[in-house]
């Protein structure tokens, strides 16, 4: 018997299907797997039954998979079996043979049943949904002689089925309630639209019509509707929408609403139980389309693969009607309630019509007709909430017009095209208009030179890229743009070509830098001068090259600067652990000095905000009295090592991240970077210390640790890139020492891990820490001896006397309020 | 502004500013920030940027030129005034030393410097 534990899935239609194979793939040996289906074939891809109707795919082409390939991948299929009982206290699947299937987890996929108008006639011959392959095999059966159709519903499934039909030679009529087809994927107009297509094509409507009964002997003739008119009929089709199939979780006592209860993980009330597609409901919604079971099998064979990084969010999705010829879309919100707007475009006779529903100046919905080869680029900018009001006015024109849009072109078109008050800059509040301004008075070719004038990109630079695309849209040829980008205006030479001068001539002081690389400025300036600096501490760490004039204000006085003067205090807890101890000495600090502020921070730390200057060296000194030092809050250095609690605690942890997370801690703290630098370690897969978007995150799992490099939680969330597994808490320091030595020796100043792993790439990384052995270990000591000169806590030089002349006035002149206070 | 309107201070040893540093002298008209640029010469401007009020003593000096902490405004040391492209314009003291002393020069009566730190402090 395996030894393995064992996965039953109950349902082999698309969701089922797509789960297993992504499982398949995470984990291929994890699992001993039986799938059962009810349906006597393998699985197969539902959505191309309408295809398959419209004789436009063979039933072969839309199987998904044959028997021979569960065979290959050891997995029994149980085809034409229903299971109908779940014993959850014995843990079996029970089958309408009376097998018994023991099981570890199970996944629930049931799907759903159409629904079936309860009326006379229903169980005649000749009436059927349109749902399975016998279904289908139904329907071209009656086809093939011709004859009379009526599709019941006048919805996605119902008008595909017509359409079907159609095409097979029948004549169609679709019976729909309501006064208007497609009422939940188009609105009045796209739907008025697409009727008259249809029924240009030959598909008669009979609207706002109830059925009320089939009408028949044995085998259907007719339907008769409510207003007593009828309607002959050799085939009825109900395509009146779908109900998800919960019996089997109901009689397993598995809360369910209108489907199956799952959780953000997809999970049951049972956690050995997921469930996903048609038969479940999320957060009061229920499923028909494919894109979201997609989503959801991702996140199940995730969980079940224990990687347990996903869970499930429902996204936008758009629907369209799988008619050859007849292109629609839409999706969100098909008509503006107050708030929102509309823009369209309406062409009757090309046929075409679209709409967008914006709101706040970002899209909400899109209904498409006729064209809706933008789809996709209105979806984007819908999902990622782009604000569409710079080109309002080419956007339903769509992507090629917008982006290939005239001249220049691109993105600085369309930005030139946007309102004045258009914000670019978020940061700073500069306008378009401000920009476009100043960069024709002052005839500005350089990007920096725009940065300069105007503050636009100058603060976080994330709007860089536009405020570059709308000088290249201003200034057009004569943008310069060098080579290399310069360090600064002191210097043609760019941040590599400096630090390469550094080493190789051996240049330990920030003046003999500037001398032998024939600066234009006698001393620098604000931008060069902190990252020479830099360069020289990381160059030469057992020498005195620090020059606290070249440092930046938080990191001369090793506080943080708060907008109004007075600074902030972060005492380093290791791993994010404290003591008593230390909490009692931080309260007593606060109360002492009349601290306004103090606040948890992300990193695990407890922040002292509002804290004046003079008051630092004498807070410092009673911190450290209570054997706390410097947190480094306020540098380009190591910051915080964030952890959970590991297998120390939680059930769930399978490594002792809390001590790993401290002993990381402890080599790496006082490390000066190109810029702040995060860690955390994380117990398990669960990831609760948010590993993968930190400089270096370590995440335990069953046989070890893995590393990921390169995530940023801060203006554009990054996350890792996995750099190696290893095997021990020993090796994932020698990485992670080796790993910050490159990124501090070849990172350029004020470049995050996560841009420099973008720039030169995750390949040269793991070439550097983890295939080349000896390279890592050079680095790794290289970082260690660095360590042994930077491990000195600033705060209790500073408590001790150093630098006493940062803390006090120079003078307080008498008869002056000051000297009163 | 007239020599004889002056009322002159003394601060402290010319040494207590080492070059491209700065101290900070508190006055009834505010904080001044004392500085020693990068020719060796003392100079005194209110410890306020124009922009957002900002402490100049923190910030980085090159040349006859401070830039602010906060945003980094440059403020030449010499005219008080805010660096092309930027705008703006502090106060700025007159200085001397004799005798290894820095005196500062001060308009009795004159105006206190606005700014968001000595605001802060007059608001406790």
């Amino acid at each position: 018997m395996s030894a393995r534990p064992r996965l039953v899935f109950v349902g082999n239609g698309m969701a089922g299907t797509r789960a297993l194979e992504e499982l398949l793939e995470l984990a291929p040996e994890r699992y001993d797997v039986t799938v059962f289906g009810d349906e006597p074939h393998p699985a197969y891809n539902r959505i191309l039954l309408s295809p398959l109707l419209a004789g436009e795919a063979s039933e072969q082409e839309i199987i998904v998979h044959d028997r021979a390939w569960y065979e290959a991948h050891g997995v029994r299929l149980v085809s034409g079996c229903r299971v109908v009982a779940i014993d959850r206290g014995r843990r079996v699947a029970v089958a309408d043979d009376g097998a018994e299937t023991p099981f570890d987890r199970l996944v629930l996929a049931t799907g759903a049943s159409p629904i079936m108008l309860d009326i006379p006639g229903r169980e005649l011959r000749g009436v059927v949904s349109f749902r399975s392959l016998r279904d289908v095999a139904t329907m071209v059966e009656h086809a093939r002689d011709g004859g009379r159709a009526v599709v019941i519903g006048g919805g996605l499934l119902g008008l595909e089925a017509a359409w079907g039909l159609l095409r097979r030679g029948m004549t169609v009529t679709v019976v729909h309630l309501l006064d208007q087809i497609l009422e939940r994927q188009l609105d009045r107009t796209a739907s008025a639209l697409l009727q008259r297509r249809l029924e240009a094509e030959g598909i008669a409507f009979r609207m706002e019509a109830e059925t009320q009964a089939i009408l028949g002997a044995d085998r259907v003739t007719g339907a008769r509707f409510s207003d007593g008119s009828t309607v002959g009929a050799d085939l009825v089709v109900m395509a009146i929408g779908i109900r998800p199939n919960v019996a089997l979780a109901r009689g397993s006592s598995l809360p369910c609403e209108r489907g199956v209860l799952v959780n953000d993980v997809m999970q049951t009330y049972d956690p050995r139980i997921y469930a996903l597609g048609e038969c479940v409901e999320h957060r009061g919604r229920t499923f028909g389309l494919v894109a979201p079971l997609f989503d959801q099998a991702r996140v199940v064979a995730n969980q079940l693969a224990e990687d347990g990084y996903f869970a499930y969010r429902e996204q936008p999705m758009a629907t369209r009607l799988k008619v050859t010829g007849i292109d629609t879309l839409s999706v969100g919100e098909l008509s503006a309630t107050p708030g929102a707007e509309e823009i369209v475009l309406s062409d009757a006779s090309r046929g075409v019509y679209k709409k967008v529903v914006v709101r706040e100046g970002k899209i909400t919905g899109v209904v498409l007709f006729g064209d809706a080869s933008d789809g996709g680029y209105f979806l984007d900018l819908m999902r990622d909430g782009v604000d569409v009001t710079p080109f309002r006015g080419e956007l339903l024109l769509g992507r090629g017009f917008v982006e290939g849009a005239p001249a220049a072109g691109g993105e600085g078109a369309r930005l030139l095209a946007a309102a004045d008050e258009t914000r670019i800059c978020d940061c700073n509040g500069v306008c378009k208009a401000t920009i476009v301004a100043t960069i024709r008075a002052k005839g500005l070719t350089t990007l920096d030179a725009v940065k300069r004038h105007t503050k636009a990109g100058a603060s976080c630079g994330a709007c860089s890229p536009k405020v570059e695309a709308l000088l290249e849209a201003v200034a057009g040829a004569a943008v310069e743009r060098p080579a290399v980008a310069p360090m600064c205006g002191c210097t043609d030479l760019g941040h590599d070509e400096v630090r390469a001068a550094i080493t190789s001539a051996g240049l330990d002081r920030i003046d003999a830098v500037m001398t032998a690389l024939d600066w234009r400025t006698p001393d620098g300036c604000s931008r060069c001068r902190p990252a020479l600096n830099y360069y020289l501490v990381c160059a030469f760490p057992d020498r005195p090259v620090d020059d606290p004039r070249s440092r930046v204000v938080n990191e001369r006085v090793h506080a943080n600067i708060q907008k109004d003067g007075t600074y902030s205090v972060v005492p380093r807890m290791f791993g994010g652990l404290t003591t008593a101890a230390e909490l009692r000495a931080i309260a007593d600090v606060v109360d002492k000095y009349a601290i306004p502020t103090v606040k948890v921070t992300g990193g695990q730390r407890v922040d002292l905000l509002g804290v004046k200057k003079e008051d630092l060296p004498a807070v410092w000194a009673d911190l450290g009295r209570a054997g706390m030092v410097s947190g480094h809050a306020y540098g380009k250095a190591l910051r915080t090592v964030k952890t959970c609690v590991g297998s120390e605690w939680c059930r769930y942890g399978v490594q002792d991240s809390t001590a790993l997370g401290v002993a990381l801690e402890r080599m790496c703290w006082g490390a000066w970077a190109p810029h702040k630098v995060k860690l955390a370690v994380s117990g398990c897969p669960r990831n609760c210390a948010e590993a993968t978007i930190k400089d270096f995150g370590v995440v335990a799992i069953d046989e070890g640790w893995e590393l990921h490099v390169g995530g940023n939680g801060g203006i554009k969330v990054r996350a890792t890139d996995v750099l190696c597994r290893v095997a021990t808490a020993e090796a994932v320091m020698e990485h992670c020492g080796a790993f910050l030595q490159l990124y501090r020796e070849e990172a350029r100043y004020l470049e995050r891990t996560a841009h420099w792993v973008e720039r030169v790439g995750i390949e040269l990384v793991r070439a550097r820490v983890v295939e080349d052995a000896g390279g890592r270990a050079t680095l790794h000591a290289r970082f260690l001896a660095s360590q042994a000169h930077a491990q000195v806590d600033p705060w209790a030089e500073r408590a001790a006397g150093h630098d006493a002349h940062e803390f006090a006035p120079l003078a307080r002149l008498a008869d002056e309020p000051w000297a009163a206070e | 502004m007239r020599e004889e309107t002056l009322e002159w201070h003394q601060i402290g040893a010319d040494d207590a500013v080492p070059r491209l540093g700065a101290r900070v002298v508190e006055t009834a008209q505010g904080r001044v920030a004392v500085f020693r640029d990068g020719t060796g010469a003392v100079r005194a401007i209110d410890d306020a940027c124009p922009h957002r009020g900002g402490p100049l003593s923190e910030g980085i000096v090159a040349g006859t030129e401070v830039s602010c902490p906060l945003h980094g405004m440059c403020i030449s040391l010499i005219d008080g005034r805010a660096i092309e492209p930027d705008e703006g314009e502090v106060r700025v003291h007159p200085v001397r030393v004799v005798g290894g002393v820095i005196h500062l020069g001060l308009v009795p009566g004159a105006r206190r410097a606005a700014g968001a730190c000595s605001a802060v402090r007059e608001a406790r």
